[in-house]
């Protein structure tokens, strides 16, 4: 008995320690959706980073056009950030996110932010509150309306441009948004990787600026007059607010802050700058280093590495970003000779870049990095890379059919273009009665 | 061998109670022992949230520098970035204690935080349970840096620099640290009547804006006010104000929840569309009247973040929309209403500031719901219509107290010092005669 | 010699160097000037409401020719700045001394 007693005791501590690990699971398990206070600060400042990129885009667009241009180039952007933030709100992200239809759509349950409250939704991210989830994918969908708006700056009619981004907003991105991030998306489920967009935002964006500036045609003048840009450093700066927005746009995609955060930052910014590197030799080696260029590049490296930030190595980025922008060097290059006024070369940028991105993720993607993600060609598995071309080759496809089909509609009913004289004028005076600069 | 089973299962019954009780008492202790536990996340956010509040205050000085003519340019930059400095002092060594210090007969903080005495690492749960309060300071010292900031667009382009200086400090002292402590001070007595203001609508945007009236009554019109064009002379850069601005909002209004979490995503989300809709409401009105205004949609969507802040913790998305289209619309037309009476208030601090603060704060009282935030109250709308009439004195009160104080203090200044530069230092520009610089070559 | 002094349009100045030069006149000085005639200034918008500006931007291009291009210099500028509107611009013709270029001491024609 002297013996059996401290067994018996031993028996029972034993068996309450399990029944407490089991209880004490079960209340983590309850506890799931608890909302972390890092994870949700971290997805708060990233929210807040994109948001900056947003009007960054509009200085770094802003800087590469006619002076008399300057504050309508701006001004896309900033209607946009307006104009989106509200459609969000009111429909786009039940759209993009709200459940399923048939893998296609989302259906209209969170119509007005209707039941996205301030508990967490497992679905896309257990630990911070889905209000915060929503924001955070809020300024994606901005943001990839105003990627668009350097295929046709300097000439489009500013109500014309207003109709066309509520409606591109709707038709193309919260479809496509659907299909690879929402729960059951059929892009999703065939298993597409896209960390942060690259084929959900610079896919879809520079196809359809393509789409639109054929639609649209070239600036007066284009190709015979010089088309000048008016302040590159209001370009740098919108590059270095984009560089510096992109942490959060990449990092924050992990929608927590940890380990997976930290190695998005880290190949975003390797990415970012083996591009930047890669470009400014490019230039040099046709001329001179060129500082628009160099911003230029660090751009496309950015958008090369959005899709894989989640998945690749710092090396891989390397790779990604220097390829990248020798294929974006040549594409802008090719879009020039075939002159075509793509303006500002969103094809040649998000839609080339994010392309490629999304290629090289199904190349060098690896569950070392991202146990959730899947291993890529260089790790044995050449299903991904088919995958994620036939992803990209949906987007191209869908994107530029339906931009193609909504900008002639608006041509024939609203008109794109403003007259010959107000474009000669500028559209600042013209559209908006206004001076950039005194 | 039934007793002996039975025996066993009592025991083991008592060592699984033993164990749960053990269980409940150590959970317990540690609860406690975290009730004034630093919280990681939620420091972390109020640190990044102080580091956006301080981005706007330069941004003020851009967004204010674009509207003036480039002679000015300099010195309209220059106020946000020296009351940077000086208010950081001043709120260092006797400005929190003001503000936030044990209550004084409701109306002041006493001095017992002089210098930071007693403000340190610890959290001070009667504001912030999980941060240090040294966080909770800085947060708070950014709010009043950036409401002096603000009242700068009532006297642009023609101040003289030394007025300027002497009134900057005076007005954080004589009225703004009484107010941030009648509204959020415990112990304050616009709080203790139940006055909800979650970022500062009151205290910010009402009190700056209204003092920027009463200065500007006193230091009187530019030169050629009404007769020659005053140009904006870079429209670029004041929009690159207001993208600073809007960013830093996100840390102003959601940074005010002094947590990370669902309060701080609610405010950050409400923040967003409600600048939205004002932006939008703004072009549309520009628009009706001649053209869509790239200054105009700028400034629209600064007036609709004034106007949220008062109500960024205590209203619903859908809410935010209406609060910052209203907003937009009664700003527009205060606007008009200021020009049309040849009122020289420079930038309008009045129009959006004034008019959007107080708007927000009566909307409060109107929009305000329990369901967003258990520790406010429902306003007209959730069946409680005497919140609306809180809000209504508060702002009242606020309106008075500013406007009198700052109009016998500009009196003052100009009665000793000299509010104005000379005529012929204006026609030159304060650039070059109140700094000797020139902003472009 | 002759110098022609031409007021245009800002947005004209491609178009208007394009058809000089196919006339075989390179050299030019360009100047953005501010100005005012029967086109009168413009109204820009303020963040509410509106303010007038009483000048409006032009370019002034100065060139020197031989007398021989007057004419063909004169129906290349027009056939460009021309919309008939006001605002269009003006000519002016003025007679010139001499000519000196500075990297070679040429004077005269020799210096065009």
């Amino acid at each position: 008995m002297g013996l059996k007693i401290p067994k018996m005791r031993f028996k029972h501590i034993f068996l309450a320690v399990i029944l407490l690990a089991v209880l004490t699971n079960g209340a983590f398990a309850a506890e799931e959706p608890k909302i972390d206070t890092g994870d949700t600060a971290w997805v708060l400042i990233s929210t807040a980073l994109v948001m900056l990129m947003i009007p960054a885009v509009g200085l770094f667009y802003g800087g590469m056009v006619r002076k008399k241009n300057a504050l309508s180039t701006i001004m896309f952007s900033f209607a946009i950030l307006a104009l989106i933030s509200v459609q969000w709100v009111l429909f786009g992200y039940s759209l993009a996110f709200g459940h399923d239809v048939a893998g296609v759509i989302g259906n209209l349950d969170w119509i007005g932010l209707n039941g996205v409250g301030q508990a967490p939704n497992a679905d896309y991210a257990a630990t911070i509150p889905s209000m915060a989830f929503m924001m955070f994918q809020a300024m994606f969908a901005v943001i990839t309306v105003v990627l668009i708006t350097g295929a046709f700056v300097e000439r489009i009619k500013f109500s014309a441009f207003l109709v066309f981004s509520f409606l591109w907003a709707t038709l193309v991105y919260d479809p496509v948004a659907h299909w690879v991030w929402g729960a059951g998306g059929w892009l999703r489920n065939m298993g597409t990787l896209d960390f942060a967009g690259g084929i959900v935002v610079h896919v879809s964006a520079g196809v359809s600026a393509v789409a639109i500036a054929l639609v649209i045609g070239a600036r007066k003048g284009f190709g015979k007059h010089t088309m000048e840009p008016h302040s590159i450093p209001l370009t740098v700066i919108g590059a270095m607010l984009l560089w510096f927005g992109w942490f959060g746009f990449n990092g924050g995609s992990a929608v927590a802050s940890g380990g997976l955060a930290v190695n998005a930052f880290v190949v975003t910014n390797t990415g970012g700058a083996a591009a930047a590197l890669t470009w400014m030799l490019l230039s040099w080696y046709h001329k001179k280093p060129s500082v628009l260029g160099t911003a230029t590049g660090g751009i496309v490296g950015l958008a090369a590495v959005t899709p894989a930030s989640g998945f690749v190595t710092p090396l891989a980025a390397i790779v990604i970003g220097s390829v990248a922008a020798v294929i974006s060097y040549y594409a802008m290059l090719f879009r020039m000779k075939r002159n075509i006024d793509e303006s500002l070369d969103v094809w040649a940028c998000h839609g080339i870049g994010g392309a490629w991105g999304a290629i090289a993720t199904g190349i060098f993607a690896t569950t070392l990095v991202n146990p959730a993600g899947a291993n890529g060609l260089l790790y044995g598995n050449s299903g991904l890379l088919v995958t994620q071309i036939i992803a990209v080759a949906v987007t191209w496809i869908y994107a530029f059919a339906v931009t193609f089909i909504l900008a002639k509609v608006i041509d024939v009913t609203i008109g794109l273009r403003v007259g010959e004289e107000e474009e000669a004028v500028g559209l600042d005076v013209s559209q908006h009665a206004e001076k950039a600069y005194s | 061998m039934d007793i002996i089973k039975s025996i066993r299962n009592i025991i083991r019954f008592k060592h699984f109670f033993l164990a749960a009780i053990l269980l409940a008492v150590l959970t317990d202790a540690a609860y406690a022992a975290e009730t004034s536990k630093i919280d990681t996340g939620d420091t972390a956010w109020m640190l990044i949230s102080s580091a956006l509040v301080m981005l706007m205050i330069p941004a003020v000085g851009l967004f204010y520098g674009g509207m003036v003519r480039k002679k000015n340019a300099l010195s309209t930059i220059m106020f946000s970035f020296i009351i940077l400095a000086l208010i950081s002092v001043q709120w260092v060594l006797f400005g929190y204690t003001l503000a936030f210090g044990h209550d004084v007969g409701g109306v002041i903080g006493n001095l017992d935080w002089l210098g930071l005495n007693g403000v340190g690492q610890a959290p001070n749960a009667d504001y912030a349970a999980t941060i240090p309060a040294l966080a909770f300071m800085a947060f708070q010292g950014m709010f009043a840096i950036i409401t002096v900031a603000l009242i700068t667009g009532a006297f642009v382009e023609r101040i003289k620099f030394s007025a300027f200086m002497v009134f900057a400090l005076l007005w954080a002292t004589l009225v703004y640290d009484p107010i941030a402590h009648w509204v959020w001070g415990t112990g304050g007595w616009l709080r203790g009547m139940g006055a909800l203001d979650f970022a500062g609508g009151t205290v910010v945007h009402v009190s700056s804006g209204i003092s920027a009236l009463a200065i500007a009554f006193v230091i009187g019109a530019r030169k050629g006010f009404g007769k020659q064009p005053m140009e904006p002379h870079n429209i670029p850069m004041s929009v690159l104000g207001a993208i600073l601005l809007w960013f830093g909002w996100f840390g102003f209004n959601a940074g005010s929840a002094v947590a990370s979490g669902g309060l701080a995503a609610s405010a950050f989300v409400v923040t967003n569309t409600a600048a939205g809709a004002a932006a939008l409401t703004w072009t549309l009105l520009s628009w009706y009247h001649k053209r869509p205004s790239v200054l105009g949609t700028a400034t629209g969507a600064v007036v609709g973040l004034v106007a949220i802040t008062p109500a960024s913790g205590f209203v619903t998305p859908l809410a935010a929309i209406a609060i910052g289209a209203i907003a937009a619309v009664l700003s527009y037309y205060a606007m008009l209403f200021r020009m049309k009476r040849n009122v020289d208030e420079s930038l309008d601090v009045w129009a959006c500031h004034g008019i959007g603060g107080t708007w927000g704060a009566i909307a409060t009282g109107i929009f305000a719901t329990t369901l967003v935030n258990p520790a406010g109250a429902n306003g007209l709308l959730y069946g409680n219509p005497a919140q609306l009439v809180i809000q209504i004195a508060a702002v009242g009160v606020t309106w008075i107290y500013a406007f009198v104080v700052t109009f016998i203090l500009a009196k003052v200044i100009d009665a000793t010092i000299g509010l104005r530069v000379g005529d012929d230092e204006e026609a030159v520009g304060l650039d070059i005669s109140q700094h000797a610089e020139k902003a472009y070559a | 010699m002759k110098k022609i002094e031409a007021i245009i349009r800002p947005e004209n100045l491609d178009g208007i160097r394009i058809a000089l030069q196919e006339k075989g006149i390179i050299g030019m000085t360009v100047s953005e000037v501010q100005g005012r005639g029967r086109q009168k200034g413009v109204c820009l918008q303020w963040r509410a409401g509106e303010y007038c500006i009483e000048f409006l931007e032009k370019l002034k291009l100065d060139m020197i020719v031989d007398d021989k291009d007057v004419e063909p210099a004169i129906a290349a500028i027009t056939q460009v700045a021309k919309t008939g509107r006001n605002g269009d611009g003006k000519i002016f013709i003025y007679p010139v001394e001499d000519v000196v270029r500075v990297s070679t001491g040429e004077r005269g024609k020799e210096a065009i």
